[in-house]
């Protein structure tokens, strides 16, 4: 609370610290502006000489292994979330650490969710000192009161990554959740009990961290295959009766939104896609398995049906209805990072045409190249979005933390960013003068499409050419924001912010967006 | 006129609704006092964003009703402004407070007036007492919205909605729709229409018509509130017959008024009159629907179909639609948004319907153009009913579209 934190303005006209966690801090200079120099960094050299031979990597449990690992306090640990709310693999370890007695851990998920609230306990006393990566819900809100002890860092899947390997975060100990595993290490997401799909989001853990623990409820004799984790990298192997509960790991039918204002949302983003020439053979597009998200994905498949349409690839969060375009032949490959529904987690672990993919081959910055930039079209939601295209994801209006970036910032690099979304929720206006927090450079979102009509980014002069005497309601931004602002009675009134920054935001290269700031 | 919030007849009250579930309406609780002014506590889901505008709202409708002292205790979850004004209304008036005063929210802009034979192909039924469908009913395109103050609406909350149903013709814009309005039977309908006439609902909707004076009633006191408003526009009328002796009295029923639109039927009152299940196939209410549908074209109105009940079943419903334009209805009832263009798709003419009509009128202006009496294309002549048939479709193709 005494230490001063020294602001700077960034490219976007935010102001961010100048130091996070001890670590000086690079302020957002324009996309694509920041390129470091160097080297990226290494994990320690090992020696197969220290590894059995007969390759059983085996120990009693977690304790031991983090004992064995070497873990200490101030260290980092990372765990990821693969599992979603079903996780039971990152509190298992965490709580195995309070056991050792080690304290002040930095907690590096690639996500966190609800059912990891006892993380709370866990940072009160002492164990965690603070979490650098997605908070929502109770861990958010513990963030956005100031009650951490360190700053919160909210990461991209690709700045993951990126962060990992330009070695801002060393990871320590990385304990990775396997549906399925061999006593080497080698790991599978697509088959087993708690099957998930991919492991992509462990990839980097797997091959920069220090010391790597795989944990299993299904032991398998050598070889996994696939191995989606390479035993080669893994130091110990634990098995145990549940990795986590299956019903919340993936959702057994993820359902269409029945809403008429979203379904009519959904509908206009397929007609956007169709009449602005993105639908053509050999196209490809990315879409989240949100209500809306998959109300499109139905709507398009007619679509591509009626018009003999086939695209190359389309891109996950795998759902049955992007497996229905794949068994359909409206698709040849799904690249998929990660695998939301049962239907979903059948194609990976028995299609070949169903492909798991990791943040390196999708979003990495500091990759050459990436998949996302040569995605055609993507659909995304947020929570508020500007006059400018400018969007937010991560906090609610009022500044509370609601979500993690996830790939959303990565995704922002498709030929064509659509952003679809209720024009207001709950008497709130979705367009407004400034969001609440930056998350998405407005350069980069071209579309953003609402029950109430259709705004293009003037900077698209392309696509309004394109869509130009079609019969979809296309409007500038202002117009669809001023009738809204009608409807709900006025502007809302801006939440008031306090002064104390207790988050930051990062965008794709590692440099600094914005600041989550401390609620009064 | 204004209360005197005499303890003697006010007493505390509640209107509105609340809870996890509850999206874009409020619960109000007021508390009538005697002095002590007004003391307003809100609890909201958008507090930080509209908090101070719901308060100032909720004082200005007190001071607009003339209430003066109470205690008000607000749950809200979203609620608009039009709802806001109308929830604060419902608990005042429960409460004894408030008199014939009304608190009216600002006014859009009516659209123009209708027709007597507009195209009513779908109308989307929303219930008058649940305001989040309201907001956004008009962008699904429907032909027409009913605000229903009948069946969907339970009978503890008919005051309420009333206020709310007339708030919404005021505040919410309907663009290009119908804007319709489901009335109780009387006594409790003729209560219905006072609250909502002097806002000019394009239609009223008579339940449970039976005889033709149920619907003279209704058209006296329309006229009456219409003449004491200076209301020039027109209000039409649509009985909905949903009993055996309705269907019997269809066509004296179709004519007791020029103000007259169109009938309906409601199929689940009537099969329950007969005493037999509902079909998907309808064989039980044929007889009902051609009588009704004869009655119309005899009156010169419109025929409107009932509503189909399962919203999941979009291919039942295309069947029914096509069956029912078959036997000569030109619209149908809607429970669900996406019910809308499977229904305008049902009652559309076909492309080759389409075309030959647009041949026959051709020929037709062909032959006035020449001063032939007789029409013919081809080696076929046309009658004089064929050519107003084609006519007529020809109108309505254009009307939805269909035809240049």
């Amino acid at each position: 609370m005494t230490e001063r934190i020294e602001l700077a303005q960034n490219a976007a006209g935010r102001s961010v610290p100048t130091m996070v966690n001890g670590r000086p801090q690079i302020p957002f200079l324009g996309v694509g502006q920041y390129q470091p120099r160097g080297r990226k960094t290494a994990p320690p050299i090992c020696s197969s000489k220290d590894y059995p031979e007969n390759g059983d990597k085996r120990v009693a449990n977690l304790e031991t292994a983090l004992r064995n690992c070497g873990l200490r306090n101030g260290m980092v640990i990372s765990n990821h979330h693969h599992l979603r709310d079903g996780d039971r693999v990152a509190l298992m370890a965490l709580e195995a650490a309070a056991k050792i007695g080690v304290k002040d851990l930095m907690w590096f998920p690639s996500a966190s969710f609800p059912s990891q609230k006892a993380a709370i306990d866990l940072m009160q006393s002492g164990v965690i000192h603070h979490i650098e990566g997605s908070m929502n819900g109770p861990l958010g809100d513990y963030c956005t009161q100031g009650k951490m002890r360190g700053m919160g860092v909210l990461r991209s899947h690709g700045g993951r990554w990126q962060a990992i390997q330009d070695g801002e975060v060393h990871i320590d100990v990385a304990v990775i959740a396997a549906p399925t595993a061999d006593a080497f290490g080698n790991a599978d997401g697509s088959h087993g009990k708690s099957a998930c799909g991919s492991l992509g989001f462990a990839l980097a853990d797997s091959m920069y961290a220090d010391r790597v623990i795989v944990v299993t409820d299904n032991l398998v004799p050598f070889p996994c295959i696939p191995w989606q984790i390479q035993g080669n990298n893994v130091d110990y192997v634990v098995e145990v009766d549940s990795i986590g509960d299956p019903a919340k790991i993936v959702s057994g039918t993820t359902q269409i939104t029945r809403s008429p204002d979203r379904l009519r949302v959904a509908e206009f983003v397929a007609r956007f896609l169709r009449e602005a020439g993105i639908m053509r053979n050999g196209f490809s597009f990315q879409a989240g398995a949100g209500g809306i998200a998959l109300a499109f994905v139905d709507y398009l498949r007619r679509m591509m049906k009626e018009d003999g349409v086939k695209a190359r690839f389309v891109r996950g969060g795998s759902t049955k209805y992007l497996v229905e375009l794949l068994q359909e032949g409206l698709t040849d490959y799904i690249l998929d990072g990660q695998t939301f529904d049962l239907d979903g987690v059948k194609s990976i672990g028995s299609d070949p045409r169903h492909v798991a993919t990791s943040p390196f081959t999708s979003y990495n910055y500091h990759g050459k190249g990436n998949f996302a930039s040569m995605v055609d079209a993507v659909v995304l939601g947020a929570t508020e979005v500007d006059v400018n295209f400018n969007a937010n994801v991560v906090t609610h209006s009022d500044g509370r933390l609601l979500h993690g970036i996830g790939g959303w910032q990565n995704c922002l690099a498709a030929g064509c960013t659509i952003l679809a979304l209720p024009s207001f929720r709950d008497r709130i206006p979705v367009i407004i003068d400034e969001v609440t927090t930056l998350t998405g450079p407005g350069e980069l979102i071209d579309v953003v499409v609402t029950e109430r009509g259709i705004a293009i980014n003037p900077r698209r002069q392309d696509l309004l050419d394109a869509v130009k005497g079609s019969s979809l309601p296309i409007r500038p931004i202002q117009d669809i924001k001023a009738e809204v602002e009608r409807i709900c009675g006025g502007k809302p009134a801006r939440p008031k912010l306090g002064d104390r920054p207790v988050a930051v935001v990062k965008w794709v290269d590692g440099t600094l967006l914005d600041t989550i700031w401390q609620l009064s | 006129m204004s209360s005197d919030n005499t303890a003697t007849t006010a007493h505390p009250a509640e209107a509105g609704h609340h809870g996890k579930d509850v999206r874009s309406d409020m619960h109000v609780s007021i508390e009538p006092r005697d002095s002590g002014g007004l003391e307003i506590t809100l609890e909201s889901r958008v507090g930080t964003y509209y908090g101070g505008s719901i308060v100032s709202q909720t004082r200005q409708v007190l001071e607009s009703l003339g209430v003066k002292h109470a205690r008000i205790s607000i749950h809200d979850e979203g609620a608009l402004p039009f709802v806001i004004s109308a929830r604060i209304e419902a608990a005042a008036k429960r409460a004894g407070l408030g008199g014939d005063q009304k608190s009216l929210p600002e006014k859009v802009a009516l659209s123009e007036p209708t027709t007597r034979d507009r195209l009513r192909r779908s109308r989307l039924y929303l219930p008058g007492s649940e305001p989040k469908y309201f907001i956004n009913a008009a962008l699904h395109g429907p032909d027409a919205i009913i605000l229903d103050l009948e069946d969907s609406v339970h009978h503890a909350e008919k005051d309420a909605a009333r206020i709310l149903v007339r708030n919404t013709l005021r505040a919410v814009d309907f663009g290009g729709c119908e804007r319709m309005v489901r009335i109780n039977q009387s006594p409790m309908g003729l209560q219905d229409l006072a609250e909502v006439i002097p806002e000019a609902p394009d239609l009223i909707l008579i339940p449970k018509v039976e005889r033709p004076e149920q619907v003279s009633q209704v058209d006296r006191m329309i006229d009456e509130l219409k003449s004491r408003d200076r209301i020039e526009r027109p209000i039409w009328l649509m009985p909905i017959l949903e009993s055996a002796l309705g269907i019997e009295n269809a066509f004296a029923i179709a004519t007791v008024t020029p103000n007259i639109a169109a009938l309906t039927i409601g199929l689940e009152d009537y099969t329950a009159d007969l005493g037999v299940a509902k079909t998907l196939d309808g064989r039980e209410s044929e007889y009902a629907r051609t009588r009704l549908v004869n009655a119309a074209k005899a009156a010169g109105i419109q025929a409107i179909d009932s509503v189909f009940g399962d919203v999941g079943d979009l291919a039942g419903l295309r069947r029914w639609g096509e069956m029912s334009r078959a036997l000569g209805f030109e619209g149908m009832g809607c429970i669900h948004p996406s019910q809308i263009p499977v229904i305008h798709e049902a009652f559309a003419p076909s492309q080759a319907e389409i075309e030959k009509a647009l041949k026959i009128v051709a020929a037709f202006e062909e032959a006035q153009e020449r001063g032939l009496a007789v029409v013919s294309l081809g080696s076929k002549m046309i009658d004089p009913p064929v050519v107003e048939r084609a006519r007529k479709l020809v109108a309505r193709a254009k009307a939805m579209g269909k035809a240049q």
